[in-house]
């Protein structure tokens, strides 16, 4: 019997091993590209465009997320019907290639728009294939996973997105720092890209040797396999409205509470406050590091207590907290204020001046680097446009950029940014459980999939897009974006807490 | 509690079409404000994209709110053969 329990516990560690690590190179994958989105925005869009060659960017690296839901219904629905294991091997190898490519391709100064065109069509692609496994990676370690410990094992799938994240910006730092800062905006940010095609073919030789989930193998010998999973799904009303409750009752407030904490937080201290490139990276690093383990604590709680109060205090929680979160990032990274009280020094100024390109006049650029009391420095830089004509107004503009911080803000920002991913370990750690406890072996793949796909990459991927747009508006403030994802998680957190029951159907047999 | 359902049904019921209306007001203002014709562009191509991807989730909300008025989830599933 021991015996007997041992190599089943074996068998689940490695099914989920080898489901986690090609998942989690899927998730790699998918977040280099955002996490790289000014630099991109730099290598694919006019010298000139400024902030619209940010929201450019970011508007294609939310088209990766608005295909998703399409995603998992083409792969979804093959799930279903030729079973998990193929499907998620073809996903994988759609990803890495797509992702491989995009490391490949020239810079708008040699092709022009072809260089967004060709990019954002591969990132439609990653895109597709995302949507297609995490669904399957998920029901294949359910449909492995005994009784009353699901909410366990499939938390370890939970901590793939996040781990990926963390292997996205720990490859991008690291590259960054071993090429340089210059060499690395010029040609190095494709390494992360390139890299991943040695990351996919580790996990297709191991995906390779897995075995089809046993609930499909045995669905599959017995002839019940879904003939047509997609109009089982949605136009049978008894599921379309599962699909709909997972939507607006859990997903959707998920998809928004995980990017705001992992990928927003990220972009407004970098673009908002002005950090250090590095700094706003190791800051979410750390952040990670000490967040992820609760991706397990939090499954295997829902195991005890229920899937749905883990989930819904964290949407809560999320909604109460946002606001003044981010106020205290802009008030701590305020240093045209300190500057007033604490300047401890000023470096010599940098100066450099430039010819406009295509224009007689040029571009005096003067930085300074102030060091403050507390040990806080950064980069003060003001521009000037010089022109021949000793009439023309002077139009000089004056910028911070590479804010470090002090210790103690330092540790304290680390802090609320660690907050942010409990929440997501909260709101994520149990959902693949309530998903696959919530529809039948059938169309478990497809129905699962869609509500997940649109949650996360449509209400949750758009976040970046969205708050950064929003806080561009005239009147606007920088906390003005936060509106969206906290208005989104407050009505999930409704529609939650008054249509979902806290105990799903525990056989995924059926 | 399925009174509440009943109601809030009533409420997504309608919390749809404002949406979609609330997103073409932002929309049309938005790119009024652009001063000019690549900042116009830039503009409605991302309004454009917002409202294409709203409008069938807002759509699923109006559906989700019609069937929580008609009672369809004052009872959910216990097990799949309920489905």
């Amino acid at each position: 019997m021991s015996s007997n329990k041992n190599s089943e516990t074996q068998s689940i560690t490695q099914v989920i091993a080898a489901s986690s690590l090609g998942t989690l190179i899927e998730w790699y994958d998918f977040y280099i590209f955002g996490s790289l989105a000014v630099i991109i925005g730099h290598q694919l869009f006019p010298s000139d465009a400024g902030a619209s060659a940010l929201i450019n960017t970011l508007a294609i690296f939310a088209a990766g997320f608005i295909v998703r839901p399409f995603g998992a219904i083409v792969f979804g629905r093959l799930g279903d019907l030729v079973g998990r294991k193929y499907t998620f091997l073809l996903t994988l190898v759609l990803m890495g290639g797509s992702t491989f490519l995009i490391g490949l391709i020239p810079s708008y100064s040699s092709i022009g728009y072809a260089a967004p065109i060709l990019v954002l069509i591969l990132r439609l692609v990653q895109g597709l294939a995302l949507g297609g496994e995490y669904g399957g990676a998920a029901t294949y370690v359910a449909e492995h996973a005994p009784v009353g410990r699901r909410g366990f094992f499939t938390s370890w799938i939970q901590t793939t997105a996040t781990g990926g994240l963390f292997l996205s910006l720990g490859i991008i730092v690291l590259t960054k720092n071993i090429l340089g800062a210059e060499n690395f905006a010029d040609w190095g940010w494709r390494i992360p890209f390139l890299v991943s095609i040695l990351l996919v073919g580790v996990s297709i030789y191991i995906r390779l040797k897995m075995h089809e989930s046993p609930v499909f193998t045995k669905l599959k010998s017995e002839g019940k396999v879904s003939a047509n999973p997609l109009k089982e799904s949605f136009q049978k009303k008894a599921n379309f409205k599962m699909v709909l409750l997972a939507l607006f009752g859990a997903t959707m407030g998920q998809g928004v509470v995980w990017y705001t904490g992992q990928f927003y937080a990220q972009s407004f201290l970098e673009n908002t406050c002005k950090l250090d490139f590095n700094e706003s990276r190791y800051i979410l690093l750390w952040a990670i590091v000490l967040a992820t383990p609760f991706f397990v604590v939090f499954g295997a709680w829902s195991d005890k207590i229920g899937r749905k109060w883990i989930m819904l205090v964290g949407m809560l929680l999320g909604v109460l907290t946002y606001r003044p979160i981010y106020q205290y990032f802009i008030d701590a990274t305020n240093v045209k204020e300190f500057e007033k009280t604490s300047l401890k020094m000023t470096s010599e100024p940098v100066v450099t001046k430039t010819l406009i390109e295509g224009k007689k006049d040029s571009l005096l650029t003067v930085s300074t680097t102030k060091t403050l009391n507390d040990g806080m420095t950064f980069r003060e830089i003001s521009t000037t446009v010089i022109t021949d004509d000793v009439l023309a107004p002077v139009e000089k503009k004056t910028a911070i950029a590479d804010v470090t911080l002090s210790g103690n803000t330092y540790v304290m920002i680390i802090f609320l940014v660690f907050f942010q991913i409990l929440l997501v370990t909260m709101v994520y750690g149990p959902i693949a459980a309530f998903l696959v406890e919530l529809f039948p072996t059938q169309i478990r793949y497809t129905s699962m999939s869609l509500p997940y796909h649109i949650g996360n990459g449509v209400f949750g991927g758009l976040v970046p897009f969205i708050a950064t747009l929003v806080a561009s508006f005239p009147g606007s403030t920088p906390l003005s974006g936060l509106w969206y994802p906290i208005g989104i998680a407050a009505l999930s957190f409704v529609i939650g807490a008054v249509y979902i029951n806290n105990k799903g159907d525990e056989n995924v047999m059926d | 509690m399925n009174a509440l359902k009943k109601i809030l049904g009533i409420v997504w019921v309608v919390l749809g079409p404002v949406i979609i209306l609330f997103l073409i007001a932002q929309a049309m203002d938005k790119i009024s404000l652009a001063t000019t014709s690549i900042d116009r562009m830039n503009t409605s191509l991302q309004w454009g994209i917002i409202i294409l991807i709203f409008i069938p989730i807002c759509a699923g909300l109006m559906i989700f709110g019609l069937y929580s008025f008609k009672g369809e989830y004052d009872q959910l599933p216990g097990s799949s053969d309920d489905l």
